[in-house]
């Protein structure tokens, strides 16, 4: 999904119907959500498609221009729309092609950690990950130990409907 | 600015725990500038009300507005075909705490504050903001430089220093800077130390908190 345009809160709602109407995975696997920039993790996604790597269907990407780009209601509204977990995949530290947009994503992730643990939701349930554009070995390590934990955290009943 | 921040999730929801529809209002004024409650944190306290809701099993409906200020009955006016026709049980307001007292004089439904509103302030940095102001009424800063002795003085200490200024430091927290420290240096850097030997006579609280509410009338321009 392509989604460079558009204003915050359309963005969200984007991104909870695509979550809801996305959902390929089967029901006793946690859904994923993962946020990639374009210049990195989202290039590293096709490259574990060239290399013929497996990673989890129930991992649905967002296109993002830049890491930096992913606001804290897109992660709120994707747990809202029915997520088990969310993580940001933005370039590695240094590299950023907007200098520092993976840094100030990183910032958010961790202090929408804190408001999950005040409503009572694992923060591990989202994380914020570094991969080049090069790594698509990464890229599906990550898909998988992702999908590994979250599942070991449990599949969110309350929010499937 | 008025400076806010938000007030802990679990105190929030206790607020509006048995209510099924509310009314989440922000404030395009000061606590937007201070990423309290503006159009983005009404979304961000929204979502994760509903979410948090959602898992006890009693979800709730919240309808989002950001007036344009909550300190003029104009813009509460605004809200109006929400709160009395849409069967919004509470309001809940996300700007300093004017703005749910403007709600409650104006709205026969519960009010709720979710913001502590803080200090009168301005921001230092991107995402800091230190109180530079206490409203006393008499502003006096052109005597000390420019720096408000008032509120950036722990003591509020019109005369210099106490005893607890340490290499520039307020023993406080070595987090603060010594007001007086800052007005003496600031002080030689006008070229006016010499100003500062004038001594000033006990404060006239009257003018702040001391006389009560305050109020400021300005007759030419009442309609």
């Amino acid at each position: 999904m392509v989604v460079f345009s558009y204003p915050i809160a359309l963005l969200a709602e984007v991104v909870s119907v695509e979550f809801q109407n996305g959902g390929t995975s089967p029901v006793e696997e946690p859904r994923i959500i993962a946020f990639c920039c374009m210049y990195c993790a989202y290039a590293a996604a096709d490259a574990a498609g060239s290399m013929r790597l497996n990673y989890p269907p129930n991992v649905h990407i967002v296109l993002m221009p830049c890491s930096g780009r992913v606001d804290d209601l897109f992660i709120l509204k994707a747990f809202e729309s029915g997520a088990d977990g969310v993580y940001i995949a933005g370039c590695e530290e240094g590299s950023c092609h907007f200098v520092s947009g993976n840094l100030r994503a990183k910032r958010r992730v961790f202090f929408l950690k804190r408001i999950l643990e005040e409503i009572g939701i694992e923060p591990e349930r989202l994380e914020m990950f570094h991969i080049s554009a090069s790594q698509g070995g990464l890229f599906a390590r990550v898909a998988k130990e992702m999908t590994e934990k979250v599942r070991l955290l449990g599949i969110i009943k309350w929010n499937k409907s | 600015m008025v400076v806010a921040e938000r007030k802990p999730i679990q105190e929030i929801m206790e607020m509006v725990a048995g209510y099924n529809k509310i009314l989440l209002v922000g404030c395009k004024g000061c606590v937007t500038v201070c990423c309290a409650g503006g159009t983005k944190e009404v979304g961000i306290l929204a979502s994760t009300l509903r979410i948090a809701r959602k898992k006890e099993g009693k979800p709730i409906e919240i309808v989002e507005r950001t007036l344009e200020r909550q300190c003029d009955p104009e813009y509460i006016e605004q809200v109006a075909d929400v709160v009395e026709r849409d069967g919004v049980e509470a309001v809940l307001s996300m700007a300093c705490s004017v703005g749910p007292q403007y709600m409650a004089k104006r709205y026969n439904i519960p009010v709720y504050p979710s913001l502590n509103t803080t200090f009168i302030g301005g921001s230092l940095e991107h995402g800091v903001w230190a109180e530079f102001c206490q409203a006393c009424g008499n502003c006096v800063i052109h005597h000390f430089g420019g720096i408000c002795p008032v509120s950036r003085c722990s003591k509020s200490l019109f005369n210099g220093p106490c005893g607890g200024s340490s290499k520039g430091k307020c023993e406080v927290s070595s987090e603060i800077d010594c007001a007086w420290q800052l007005i003496y240096d600031r002080m030689i850097a006008l070229g006016k130390l010499d100003e500062l030997t004038k001594v000033f006579p006990v404060k006239d609280w009257s003018t702040s908190r001391d006389g009560g509410p305050r109020k400021v009338v300005r007759e030419d321009m009442r309609l």
